[in-house]
Protein backbone atom coordinates (compact mmCIF):
# COMPACT_ATOMS: atom_id res chain seq x y z
CA UNK A 1 0.00 0.00 0.00
CA UNK A 2 2.60 2.68 1.12
CA UNK A 3 4.84 1.30 -1.63
CA UNK A 4 2.32 2.06 -3.94
CA UNK A 5 1.36 5.28 -2.87
CA UNK A 6 5.31 6.15 -2.91
CA UNK A 7 5.43 4.83 -6.62
CA UNK A 8 2.60 6.81 -7.71
CA UNK A 9 4.29 9.79 -5.72
CA UNK A 10 7.63 8.92 -7.96
CA UNK A 11 5.75 8.62 -11.33
CA UNK A 12 3.76 12.03 -10.73
CA UNK A 13 6.77 13.87 -9.84
CA UNK A 14 8.59 12.46 -13.13
CA UNK A 15 6.02 13.58 -15.08
CA UNK A 16 5.01 16.70 -13.71
CA UNK A 17 8.45 18.12 -12.92
CA UNK A 18 10.97 16.30 -14.95
CA UNK A 19 9.05 16.34 -18.07
CA UNK A 20 6.15 19.27 -17.23
CA UNK A 21 6.22 20.05 -20.89
CA UNK A 22 5.98 16.51 -22.25
CA UNK A 23 9.35 16.91 -23.72
CA UNK A 24 9.81 13.38 -23.74
CA UNK A 25 8.02 13.01 -26.64
CA UNK A 26 9.20 16.17 -28.33
CA UNK A 27 10.51 15.43 -31.67
CA UNK A 28 14.30 15.66 -32.18
CA UNK A 29 14.56 14.70 -29.25
CA UNK A 30 14.90 11.09 -29.34
CA UNK A 31 18.06 11.37 -32.07
CA UNK A 32 20.03 13.96 -29.58
CA UNK A 33 21.43 10.61 -27.56
CA UNK A 34 22.59 9.32 -30.96
CA UNK A 35 24.61 12.34 -32.16
CA UNK A 36 25.98 12.77 -28.93
CA UNK A 37 27.53 9.29 -28.61
CA UNK A 38 28.97 9.69 -31.82
CA UNK A 39 30.74 13.28 -31.02
CA UNK A 40 31.87 11.88 -27.46
CA UNK A 41 33.18 8.64 -29.43
CA UNK A 42 35.32 11.75 -31.19
CA UNK A 43 36.23 13.51 -28.51
CA UNK A 44 37.26 10.55 -26.12
CA UNK A 45 39.25 9.77 -29.03
CA UNK A 46 41.02 13.25 -29.68
CA UNK A 47 41.15 13.19 -25.42
CA UNK A 48 43.06 9.92 -26.15
CA UNK A 49 45.21 11.52 -28.65
CA UNK A 50 46.27 14.54 -26.88
CA UNK A 51 47.11 12.96 -23.89
CA UNK A 52 49.16 10.07 -25.81
CA UNK A 53 51.14 12.69 -27.90
CA UNK A 54 51.61 14.71 -24.29
CA UNK A 55 53.07 11.04 -22.85
CA UNK A 56 55.44 10.36 -26.32
CA UNK A 57 57.10 13.81 -26.31
CA UNK A 58 57.61 12.97 -22.26
CA UNK A 59 59.41 9.46 -22.97
CA UNK A 60 61.30 11.04 -25.99
CA UNK A 61 62.89 13.49 -23.92
CA UNK A 62 63.28 11.50 -21.46
CA UNK A 63 64.63 8.59 -23.35
CA UNK A 64 66.07 9.58 -26.22
CA UNK A 65 66.88 13.10 -25.22
CA UNK A 66 69.01 12.31 -22.52
CA UNK A 67 71.41 9.95 -24.32
CA UNK A 68 74.65 10.14 -26.16
CA UNK A 69 76.74 8.02 -28.36
CA UNK A 70 79.98 8.14 -28.50
CA UNK A 71 82.11 6.22 -31.70
CA UNK A 72 85.97 5.45 -31.52
CA UNK A 73 87.02 4.33 -34.88
CA UNK A 74 89.97 1.64 -35.54
CA UNK A 75 92.62 3.98 -36.21
CA UNK A 76 92.49 3.66 -40.27
CA UNK A 77 96.17 2.79 -40.47
CA UNK A 78 96.02 -0.27 -39.01
CA UNK A 79 92.87 -2.53 -40.47
CA UNK A 80 93.81 -5.18 -37.28
CA UNK A 81 95.37 -3.26 -34.87
CA UNK A 82 96.70 -4.70 -31.96
CA UNK A 83 94.23 -5.79 -29.33
CA UNK A 84 95.93 -3.79 -26.61
CA UNK A 85 95.81 -0.29 -28.72
CA UNK A 86 92.29 -0.04 -29.46
CA UNK A 87 91.30 -1.14 -25.84
CA UNK A 88 94.00 1.83 -25.15
CA UNK A 89 92.47 4.46 -27.16
CA UNK A 90 89.00 3.25 -25.48
CA UNK A 91 89.81 3.14 -22.07
CA UNK A 92 91.54 6.48 -22.26
CA UNK A 93 87.66 7.68 -24.17
CA UNK A 94 86.01 6.06 -21.03
CA UNK A 95 87.83 7.42 -18.24
CA UNK A 96 87.86 10.90 -19.56
CA UNK A 97 84.12 10.58 -20.21
CA UNK A 98 83.61 9.13 -16.56
CA UNK A 99 85.28 11.90 -15.13
CA UNK A 100 83.25 14.92 -16.73
CA UNK A 101 80.42 16.56 -15.02
CA UNK A 102 76.79 16.02 -16.21
CA UNK A 103 77.54 12.63 -17.31
CA UNK A 104 75.51 10.06 -15.48
CA UNK A 105 76.38 6.96 -17.03
CA UNK A 106 78.75 5.68 -19.50
CA UNK A 107 78.40 1.93 -20.85
CA UNK A 108 80.62 0.45 -23.74
CA UNK A 109 78.35 -2.03 -25.58
CA UNK A 110 79.72 -5.31 -26.32
CA UNK A 111 80.46 -7.24 -29.29
CA UNK A 112 77.70 -8.86 -29.76
CA UNK A 113 75.38 -6.03 -29.10
CA UNK A 114 76.65 -3.84 -32.17
CA UNK A 115 76.23 -6.12 -34.42
CA UNK A 116 72.40 -6.41 -33.08
CA UNK A 117 72.57 -2.76 -33.62
CA UNK A 118 73.68 -3.13 -36.85
CA UNK A 119 71.76 -6.23 -38.24
CA UNK A 120 68.82 -4.73 -40.10
CA UNK A 121 71.05 -2.48 -42.06
CA UNK A 122 74.02 -5.25 -42.49
CA UNK A 123 72.13 -8.32 -42.34
CA UNK A 124 72.89 -11.20 -40.35
CA UNK A 125 76.21 -11.95 -41.15
CA UNK A 126 78.01 -8.86 -40.25
CA UNK A 127 80.50 -10.54 -38.52
CA UNK A 128 81.63 -12.71 -41.76
CA UNK A 129 82.21 -9.13 -43.11
CA UNK A 130 85.37 -8.32 -40.94
CA UNK A 131 84.58 -4.88 -41.08
CA UNK A 132 86.69 -2.66 -38.44
CA UNK A 133 83.03 -2.06 -36.18
CA UNK A 134 84.17 0.59 -33.77
CA UNK A 135 83.97 0.70 -30.28
CA UNK A 136 80.43 2.04 -29.06
CA UNK A 137 80.24 3.89 -25.22
CA UNK A 138 76.15 4.70 -24.54
CA UNK A 139 76.88 7.57 -22.34
CA UNK A 140 73.17 9.04 -20.32
CA UNK A 141 73.84 12.79 -19.01
CA UNK A 142 71.91 14.55 -16.17
CA UNK A 143 69.12 17.42 -17.05
CA UNK A 144 71.68 20.09 -17.56
CA UNK A 145 74.16 17.60 -19.52
CA UNK A 146 77.89 18.38 -20.49
CA UNK A 147 79.27 21.14 -22.64
CA UNK A 148 78.94 19.08 -25.26
CA UNK A 149 81.45 21.02 -27.96
CA UNK A 150 83.92 21.20 -25.50
CA UNK A 151 83.46 17.29 -24.54
CA UNK A 152 83.87 16.69 -28.27
CA UNK A 153 87.21 18.62 -28.85
CA UNK A 154 88.26 16.93 -25.52
CA UNK A 155 87.37 13.60 -27.08
CA UNK A 156 88.84 14.00 -30.09
CA UNK A 157 92.59 15.36 -28.79
CA UNK A 158 92.04 11.86 -26.58
CA UNK A 159 91.74 9.60 -29.33
CA UNK A 160 91.40 10.91 -33.06
CA UNK A 161 88.29 10.79 -34.85
CA UNK A 162 86.29 9.87 -32.08
CA UNK A 163 82.76 10.81 -33.12
CA UNK A 164 80.01 12.41 -30.42
CA UNK A 165 76.53 11.80 -31.20
CA UNK A 166 74.01 13.79 -29.59
CA UNK A 167 70.25 12.85 -30.48
CA UNK A 168 68.90 16.26 -29.24
CA UNK A 169 68.07 18.20 -32.50
CA UNK A 170 65.92 14.71 -33.12
CA UNK A 171 64.44 14.61 -30.20
CA UNK A 172 63.68 18.01 -30.35
CA UNK A 173 61.95 18.15 -33.62
CA UNK A 174 59.87 14.81 -32.11
CA UNK A 175 58.82 17.12 -29.05
CA UNK A 176 57.78 19.81 -31.63
CA UNK A 177 55.50 16.92 -32.90
CA UNK A 178 54.21 15.54 -30.08
CA UNK A 179 53.36 19.24 -28.85
CA UNK A 180 52.08 20.07 -32.54
CA UNK A 181 49.40 16.49 -32.50
CA UNK A 182 48.93 17.49 -28.99
CA UNK A 183 47.48 20.76 -29.98
CA UNK A 184 45.20 19.61 -33.28
CA UNK A 185 44.00 16.90 -30.87
CA UNK A 186 42.77 19.47 -28.60
CA UNK A 187 41.51 21.40 -31.13
CA UNK A 188 39.64 18.74 -31.93
CA UNK A 189 38.25 18.54 -28.86
CA UNK A 190 36.93 21.91 -28.71
CA UNK A 191 35.58 22.00 -32.55
CA UNK A 192 33.80 18.49 -30.90
CA UNK A 193 32.66 20.33 -28.28
CA UNK A 194 31.34 23.42 -30.15
CA UNK A 195 29.52 20.97 -32.63
CA UNK A 196 27.67 18.97 -30.09
CA UNK A 197 26.37 22.15 -28.42
CA UNK A 198 25.43 23.63 -31.59
CA UNK A 199 23.37 19.93 -32.26
CA UNK A 200 21.81 20.75 -29.16
CA UNK A 201 21.26 24.16 -29.80
CA UNK A 202 18.92 23.00 -32.87
CA UNK A 203 17.09 19.97 -31.37
CA UNK A 204 15.94 22.63 -28.58
CA UNK A 205 15.15 25.08 -31.11
CA UNK A 206 12.56 22.20 -32.64
CA UNK A 207 11.41 21.01 -28.97
CA UNK A 208 10.85 24.36 -28.05
CA UNK A 209 8.81 24.89 -31.84
CA UNK A 210 7.10 21.92 -30.74
CA UNK A 211 6.19 23.09 -27.21
CA UNK A 212 5.34 26.45 -27.77
CA UNK A 213 1.94 25.99 -26.74
CA UNK A 214 2.23 24.66 -23.48
CA UNK A 215 5.45 27.07 -23.15
CA UNK A 216 3.18 30.25 -23.80
CA UNK A 217 0.86 28.91 -20.60
CA UNK A 218 3.66 28.21 -18.40
CA UNK A 219 4.94 31.93 -19.50
CA UNK A 220 1.03 33.40 -18.45
CA UNK A 221 0.89 31.56 -15.67
CA UNK A 222 4.12 33.25 -14.19
CA UNK A 223 6.65 30.72 -15.06
CA UNK A 224 10.51 32.73 -14.65
CA UNK A 225 12.68 32.26 -18.11
CA UNK A 226 14.93 30.35 -16.03
CA UNK A 227 12.08 27.36 -15.22
CA UNK A 228 10.96 26.66 -18.84
CA UNK A 229 14.81 27.22 -19.78
CA UNK A 230 15.46 24.56 -16.49
CA UNK A 231 12.74 21.63 -18.05
CA UNK A 232 14.47 21.71 -21.42
CA UNK A 233 17.84 22.10 -20.01
CA UNK A 234 17.68 18.97 -17.92
CA UNK A 235 16.53 16.97 -20.87
CA UNK A 236 18.60 17.86 -23.03
CA UNK A 237 21.40 17.24 -20.14
CA UNK A 238 20.00 13.89 -19.94
CA UNK A 239 20.19 13.15 -23.31
CA UNK A 240 23.63 14.15 -23.91
CA UNK A 241 24.81 12.65 -20.87
CA UNK A 242 23.32 9.19 -21.83
CA UNK A 243 24.94 10.18 -25.49
CA UNK A 244 28.12 10.76 -23.46
CA UNK A 245 28.39 7.74 -22.06
CA UNK A 246 27.45 5.49 -25.11
CA UNK A 247 30.09 7.19 -27.05
CA UNK A 248 32.90 6.85 -24.32
CA UNK A 249 31.73 3.13 -23.83
CA UNK A 250 32.41 2.43 -27.56
CA UNK A 251 35.61 4.78 -27.42
CA UNK A 252 37.15 2.98 -24.89
CA UNK A 253 38.32 -0.45 -27.26
CA UNK A 254 39.60 1.65 -29.63
CA UNK A 255 41.81 3.60 -27.07
CA UNK A 256 42.99 0.37 -25.93
CA UNK A 257 44.10 -1.01 -28.94
CA UNK A 258 45.83 2.42 -29.79
CA UNK A 259 47.47 1.86 -25.94
CA UNK A 260 48.28 -1.47 -26.39
CA UNK A 261 49.83 -0.55 -30.32
CA UNK A 262 52.23 2.40 -28.69
CA UNK A 263 52.76 0.78 -25.59
CA UNK A 264 56.86 -0.36 -26.95
CA UNK A 265 57.47 3.00 -27.32
CA UNK A 266 56.93 4.37 -24.29
CA UNK A 267 58.59 1.44 -22.47
CA UNK A 268 62.05 0.55 -21.98
CA UNK A 269 61.11 -3.01 -23.20
CA UNK A 270 62.91 -3.96 -26.45
CA UNK A 271 60.29 -3.63 -29.44
CA UNK A 272 58.07 -6.63 -29.78
CA UNK A 273 56.70 -6.23 -33.75
CA UNK A 274 54.21 -8.77 -32.64
CA UNK A 275 50.59 -7.74 -32.62
CA UNK A 276 48.86 -7.48 -29.18
CA UNK A 277 47.12 -10.54 -27.61
CA UNK A 278 43.30 -9.77 -26.34
CA UNK A 279 45.26 -10.20 -22.74
CA UNK A 280 47.75 -7.71 -23.94
CA UNK A 281 45.10 -5.37 -24.84
CA UNK A 282 42.86 -6.03 -21.65
CA UNK A 283 46.38 -5.32 -19.44
CA UNK A 284 46.97 -2.28 -21.95
CA UNK A 285 43.81 -0.74 -20.06
CA UNK A 286 45.02 -0.99 -16.77
CA UNK A 287 48.21 0.68 -18.06
CA UNK A 288 46.83 3.90 -19.14
CA UNK A 289 47.98 6.79 -18.16
CA UNK A 290 46.52 8.13 -15.03
CA UNK A 291 45.17 11.58 -16.43
CA UNK A 292 43.80 9.82 -19.19
CA UNK A 293 41.80 7.41 -16.84
CA UNK A 294 40.62 10.34 -14.53
CA UNK A 295 39.86 12.39 -17.89
CA UNK A 296 37.73 9.78 -20.11
CA UNK A 297 34.41 10.17 -17.37
CA UNK A 298 35.13 13.92 -18.32
CA UNK A 299 33.29 13.22 -21.67
CA UNK A 300 29.81 12.15 -20.45
CA UNK A 301 29.75 14.52 -17.98
CA UNK A 302 30.88 17.71 -20.09
CA UNK A 303 28.23 16.33 -22.48
CA UNK A 304 25.77 17.11 -19.79
CA UNK A 305 27.08 20.01 -18.93
CA UNK A 306 27.63 20.92 -22.50
CA UNK A 307 23.85 20.09 -23.08
CA UNK A 308 22.69 21.91 -20.33
CA UNK A 309 24.06 24.98 -21.19
CA UNK A 310 23.08 24.77 -24.28
CA UNK A 311 19.71 24.28 -23.84
CA UNK A 312 19.07 27.29 -21.13
CA UNK A 313 20.69 29.69 -23.99
CA UNK A 314 18.76 28.22 -26.51
CA UNK A 315 15.40 28.70 -24.73
CA UNK A 316 16.20 31.58 -22.98
CA UNK A 317 17.47 33.32 -26.48
CA UNK A 318 13.68 32.11 -27.65
CA UNK A 319 12.13 33.54 -24.61
CA UNK A 320 13.04 37.48 -25.16
CA UNK A 321 10.29 37.30 -27.65
CA UNK A 322 7.53 36.90 -24.95
CA UNK A 323 6.98 39.99 -23.19
CA UNK B 1 -5.90 47.86 -8.62
CA UNK B 2 -5.75 48.79 -12.19
CA UNK B 3 -4.74 52.59 -13.35
CA UNK B 4 -4.52 53.23 -17.29
CA UNK B 5 -3.75 56.64 -18.22
CA UNK B 6 -4.20 57.44 -22.27
CA UNK B 7 -2.54 53.38 -23.18
CA UNK B 8 -2.29 52.87 -26.43
CA UNK B 9 -1.79 48.97 -28.01
CA UNK B 10 -0.08 48.30 -31.46
CA UNK B 11 0.79 44.77 -32.67
CA UNK B 12 4.00 43.94 -34.77
CA UNK B 13 7.70 45.60 -34.31
CA UNK B 14 7.80 48.92 -32.89
CA UNK B 15 10.13 50.74 -35.66
CA UNK B 16 8.63 48.10 -38.51
CA UNK B 17 8.42 50.32 -41.76
CA UNK B 18 4.81 50.59 -42.06
CA UNK B 19 3.60 50.86 -38.22
CA UNK B 20 0.84 48.31 -37.42
CA UNK B 21 -2.58 50.52 -36.57
CA UNK B 22 -3.32 50.99 -32.98
CA UNK B 23 -5.68 48.05 -32.01
CA UNK B 24 -6.06 50.04 -28.51
CA UNK B 25 -6.23 54.26 -28.16
CA UNK B 26 -5.87 56.25 -25.40
CA UNK B 27 -7.67 54.11 -22.91
CA UNK B 28 -7.71 56.08 -19.59
CA UNK B 29 -9.75 54.53 -16.46
CA UNK B 30 -9.35 52.73 -13.34
CA UNK B 31 -10.66 49.86 -11.06
CA UNK B 32 -10.35 49.82 -7.32
CA UNK B 33 -9.42 46.24 -5.66
CA UNK B 34 -12.44 43.62 -5.23
CA UNK B 35 -14.27 45.08 -8.35
CA UNK B 36 -16.46 43.88 -10.97
CA UNK B 37 -16.40 44.88 -14.35
CA UNK B 38 -17.80 43.23 -17.58
CA UNK B 39 -15.59 43.77 -20.79
CA UNK B 40 -18.32 44.34 -23.44
CA UNK B 41 -17.65 45.52 -26.94
CA UNK B 42 -18.46 43.87 -30.47
CA UNK B 43 -16.13 41.29 -31.96
CA UNK B 44 -12.69 42.80 -33.18
CA UNK B 45 -13.29 45.98 -30.52
CA UNK B 46 -9.89 45.25 -28.63
CA UNK B 47 -11.23 43.20 -25.77
CA UNK B 48 -8.63 40.26 -25.98
CA UNK B 49 -6.47 42.75 -26.57
CA UNK B 50 -6.49 44.64 -23.57
CA UNK B 51 -7.22 41.50 -21.65
CA UNK B 52 -3.51 41.08 -22.62
CA UNK B 53 -2.09 44.03 -21.50
CA UNK B 54 -3.78 43.51 -17.92
CA UNK B 55 -2.53 40.05 -18.28
CA UNK B 56 1.25 41.18 -18.87
CA UNK B 57 1.74 39.02 -22.16
CA UNK B 58 2.17 42.56 -23.75
CA UNK B 59 3.03 46.04 -22.61
CA UNK B 60 1.46 49.36 -23.49
CA UNK B 61 3.47 50.91 -26.57
CA UNK B 62 2.09 54.16 -25.39
CA UNK B 63 0.91 55.65 -21.99
CA UNK B 64 0.77 54.23 -18.50
CA UNK B 65 -0.38 51.27 -17.37
CA UNK B 66 -0.17 50.45 -13.39
CA UNK B 67 -1.25 46.65 -11.79
CA UNK B 68 -0.90 46.44 -8.07
CA UNK B 69 1.42 49.53 -7.85
CA UNK B 70 3.62 47.82 -10.68
CA UNK B 71 4.48 50.48 -13.53
CA UNK B 72 3.92 47.46 -16.66
CA UNK B 73 5.56 49.87 -19.16
CA UNK B 74 9.02 50.41 -17.20
CA UNK B 75 8.91 47.37 -14.91
CA UNK B 76 11.95 45.21 -15.62
CA UNK B 77 11.53 42.04 -17.36
CA UNK B 78 12.37 39.68 -14.42
CA UNK B 79 10.19 41.60 -12.40
CA UNK B 80 7.05 40.32 -14.70
CA UNK B 81 6.69 36.75 -13.76
CA UNK B 82 5.86 37.38 -10.00
CA UNK B 83 3.33 39.80 -11.44
CA UNK B 84 1.57 37.46 -13.45
CA UNK B 85 1.43 34.60 -10.70
CA UNK B 86 -1.11 37.58 -9.15
CA UNK B 87 -3.05 37.48 -11.69
CA UNK B 88 -5.58 34.59 -12.64
CA UNK B 89 -6.60 33.98 -16.39
CA UNK B 90 -9.27 31.92 -18.03
CA UNK B 91 -9.40 31.64 -21.55
CA UNK B 92 -11.94 31.02 -23.94
CA UNK B 93 -10.32 27.73 -25.33
CA UNK B 94 -9.26 26.69 -21.80
CA UNK B 95 -5.67 26.07 -22.71
CA UNK B 96 -5.25 23.44 -20.55
CA UNK B 97 -1.95 21.25 -20.46
CA UNK B 98 -3.13 18.21 -22.17
CA UNK B 99 -0.47 15.71 -21.38
CA UNK B 100 -0.92 16.47 -17.45
CA UNK B 101 -4.09 15.27 -15.23
CA UNK B 102 -6.45 18.14 -14.25
CA UNK B 103 -4.86 17.22 -10.90
CA UNK B 104 -1.15 18.61 -12.22
CA UNK B 105 -3.27 21.26 -14.57
CA UNK B 106 -4.37 23.06 -11.25
CA UNK B 107 -1.42 22.35 -9.27
CA UNK B 108 0.84 24.02 -11.90
CA UNK B 109 0.58 27.03 -10.83
CA UNK B 110 1.75 26.22 -6.89
CA UNK B 111 4.62 24.50 -8.99
CA UNK B 112 5.52 27.29 -10.63
CA UNK B 113 5.19 29.41 -7.15
CA UNK B 114 7.79 26.75 -5.69
CA UNK B 115 5.40 24.94 -3.45
CA UNK B 116 6.63 21.98 -1.91
CA UNK B 117 4.82 19.00 -3.00
CA UNK B 118 3.88 18.27 0.19
CA UNK B 119 2.13 21.02 0.54
CA UNK B 120 -0.05 21.43 -2.41
CA UNK B 121 -2.20 18.15 -2.70
CA UNK B 122 -4.38 19.52 0.07
CA UNK B 123 -4.84 22.72 -1.53
CA UNK B 124 -5.58 21.49 -5.00
CA UNK B 125 -8.15 18.82 -3.54
CA UNK B 126 -9.72 21.88 -2.27
CA UNK B 127 -9.42 23.50 -5.23
CA UNK B 128 -10.74 20.57 -7.55
CA UNK B 129 -13.79 20.25 -4.59
CA UNK B 130 -14.93 23.62 -5.52
CA UNK B 131 -15.62 23.39 -8.61
CA UNK B 132 -16.99 20.23 -8.07
CA UNK B 133 -14.62 18.50 -10.37
CA UNK B 134 -12.74 15.62 -7.62
CA UNK B 135 -13.58 12.74 -9.14
CA UNK B 136 -12.17 13.44 -12.83
CA UNK B 137 -8.65 14.65 -10.74
CA UNK B 138 -6.59 11.95 -12.59
CA UNK B 139 -8.34 12.20 -16.07
CA UNK B 140 -6.38 14.28 -18.78
CA UNK B 141 -8.52 17.26 -19.57
CA UNK B 142 -9.00 16.44 -23.02
CA UNK B 143 -11.85 13.36 -21.72
CA UNK B 144 -13.55 15.81 -19.90
CA UNK B 145 -16.54 18.03 -21.52
CA UNK B 146 -15.94 21.77 -22.49
CA UNK B 147 -17.41 22.74 -18.91
CA UNK B 148 -15.83 20.72 -16.99
CA UNK B 149 -12.62 21.79 -19.02
CA UNK B 150 -13.51 25.74 -17.88
CA UNK B 151 -14.08 24.95 -14.33
CA UNK B 152 -9.95 23.26 -14.70
CA UNK B 153 -9.25 26.12 -15.83
CA UNK B 154 -10.75 28.62 -13.12
CA UNK B 155 -9.43 25.75 -10.70
CA UNK B 156 -5.60 26.53 -12.36
CA UNK B 157 -6.42 30.08 -12.79
CA UNK B 158 -7.65 30.95 -8.68
CA UNK B 159 -5.24 28.61 -7.06
CA UNK B 160 -2.73 31.20 -6.05
CA UNK B 161 -5.44 33.30 -4.68
CA UNK B 162 -4.94 35.90 -7.25
CA UNK B 163 -5.66 39.87 -6.73
CA UNK B 164 -7.06 40.44 -10.06
CA UNK B 165 -8.81 37.53 -12.26
CA UNK B 166 -9.40 38.22 -15.94
CA UNK B 167 -11.72 35.97 -18.19
CA UNK B 168 -11.91 36.49 -21.91
CA UNK B 169 -15.24 34.96 -23.14
CA UNK B 170 -14.87 32.63 -20.46
CA UNK B 171 -18.66 31.15 -21.67
CA UNK B 172 -18.23 30.90 -25.53
CA UNK B 173 -18.38 27.62 -25.33
CA UNK B 174 -20.37 26.60 -22.70
CA UNK B 175 -24.35 25.41 -23.13
CA UNK B 176 -26.08 27.98 -20.71
CA UNK B 177 -26.14 25.51 -17.55
CA UNK B 178 -23.00 25.57 -17.50
CA UNK B 179 -22.03 29.32 -18.44
CA UNK B 180 -24.67 30.03 -15.27
CA UNK B 181 -22.07 27.19 -13.02
CA UNK B 182 -19.50 29.25 -14.40
CA UNK B 183 -20.86 32.93 -13.56
CA UNK B 184 -21.41 31.33 -9.85
CA UNK B 185 -17.80 30.59 -9.44
CA UNK B 186 -16.51 33.95 -10.37
CA UNK B 187 -18.93 36.31 -8.40
CA UNK B 188 -18.05 33.61 -5.78
CA UNK B 189 -14.13 35.02 -6.29
CA UNK B 190 -15.46 38.86 -6.48
CA UNK B 191 -17.35 38.13 -3.13
CA UNK B 192 -14.21 36.59 -1.39
CA UNK B 193 -12.32 40.18 -2.39
CA UNK B 194 -10.75 39.26 -6.05
CA UNK B 195 -10.95 42.01 -8.50
CA UNK B 196 -12.50 40.12 -11.77
CA UNK B 197 -13.16 41.38 -15.61
CA UNK B 198 -15.10 39.49 -17.93
CA UNK B 199 -14.89 40.32 -21.24
CA UNK B 200 -17.96 38.58 -23.47
CA UNK B 201 -20.26 39.83 -26.08
CA UNK B 202 -23.26 37.56 -24.98
CA UNK B 203 -25.16 40.55 -23.46
CA UNK B 204 -27.83 37.99 -22.46
CA UNK B 205 -25.45 36.78 -19.80
CA UNK B 206 -24.41 40.51 -18.78
CA UNK B 207 -28.57 41.03 -18.02
CA UNK B 208 -28.63 38.28 -16.00
CA UNK B 209 -25.60 39.42 -13.85
CA UNK B 210 -26.20 43.43 -13.89
CA UNK B 211 -22.72 45.37 -13.07
CA UNK B 212 -20.21 47.41 -14.06
CA UNK B 213 -18.95 48.07 -17.35
CA UNK B 214 -16.37 48.83 -20.08
CA UNK B 215 -17.16 48.87 -23.01
CA UNK B 216 -15.26 49.24 -26.49
CA UNK B 217 -15.46 50.16 -30.24
CA UNK B 218 -12.66 50.21 -32.94
CA UNK B 219 -10.10 49.98 -29.69
CA UNK B 220 -11.53 53.10 -28.17
CA UNK B 221 -13.29 53.29 -24.55
CA UNK B 222 -16.87 54.48 -25.49
CA UNK B 223 -18.29 54.03 -21.59
CA UNK B 224 -16.67 53.54 -18.05
CA UNK B 225 -19.64 53.13 -15.71
N1 LIG C 1 -1.58 39.13 -32.40
C1 LIG C 1 -2.15 40.08 -33.16
N2 LIG C 1 -1.43 40.67 -34.13
C2 LIG C 1 -1.96 41.64 -34.91
N3 LIG C 1 -3.22 42.09 -34.77
C3 LIG C 1 -4.00 41.55 -33.82
C4 LIG C 1 -3.51 40.52 -32.97
N4 LIG C 1 -4.51 40.16 -32.12
C5 LIG C 1 -5.57 40.97 -32.44
N5 LIG C 1 -5.27 41.77 -33.45
C6 LIG C 1 -6.16 42.78 -34.02
O1 LIG C 1 -6.54 43.66 -32.98
C7 LIG C 1 -7.89 44.02 -33.12
C8 LIG C 1 -8.62 43.71 -31.83
O2 LIG C 1 -8.68 42.32 -31.68
P1 LIG C 1 -9.10 41.65 -30.30
O3 LIG C 1 -8.37 42.31 -29.23
O4 LIG C 1 -8.94 40.19 -30.44
O5 LIG C 1 -10.64 42.06 -30.22
P2 LIG C 1 -11.83 41.29 -29.50
O6 LIG C 1 -11.26 40.41 -28.47
O7 LIG C 1 -12.66 42.39 -28.93
O8 LIG C 1 -12.56 40.54 -30.54
C9 LIG C 1 -8.45 43.25 -34.30
O9 LIG C 1 -8.48 44.13 -35.39
C10 LIG C 1 -7.45 42.17 -34.53
O10 LIG C 1 -7.33 41.88 -35.90
MG1 LIG D 1 -11.42 38.31 -28.22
Amino acid sequence: MARRATRAVAARLATSRLDGLGLRHAPGWRVLPLIVAGMAFLAALALAGAQGAAELGRHWQQGAGATLTVQIPRPAAAPTPPVAQGETRRDRVLTLLRGTPGISGVRPLAEAELSDLLRPWLGTHAEQLALPLPAVVAVTITTDGPDLPALAARLEAAAPGTLTESHGPWVRRLGLLARSLRLCALAALGLVAAVAAGIIVVATRAALASRREVVEILHGLGATDFYVADRFARRASRAAGLGGMVGLALAVPVVAVLAALAAPFVSTLPIEAALPSPAELAASLARLPPTLLWSLPAVPVSAAMIGYVAAQLAVRAWLRRLP
Amino acid sequence: MIRAEGVGLRYGESGAEAEAPEVLQSLSFSVPGGGWRWLLGPSGAGKSSLLRLLHVQARPTRGRLQLMGVDVGEARRKDLPPLRRRIGMVFQDFRLVSHLTVFDNVALPLRLAGRAEGQLRADVTEMLRWVGLTKVAEMRPTLLSGGEQQRVAIARAVIVRPLLLLADEPTGNLDDVQAERLMVLLQEMNRLGTTVIVATHNMQLVDRHPGPALELARGRLVHDG
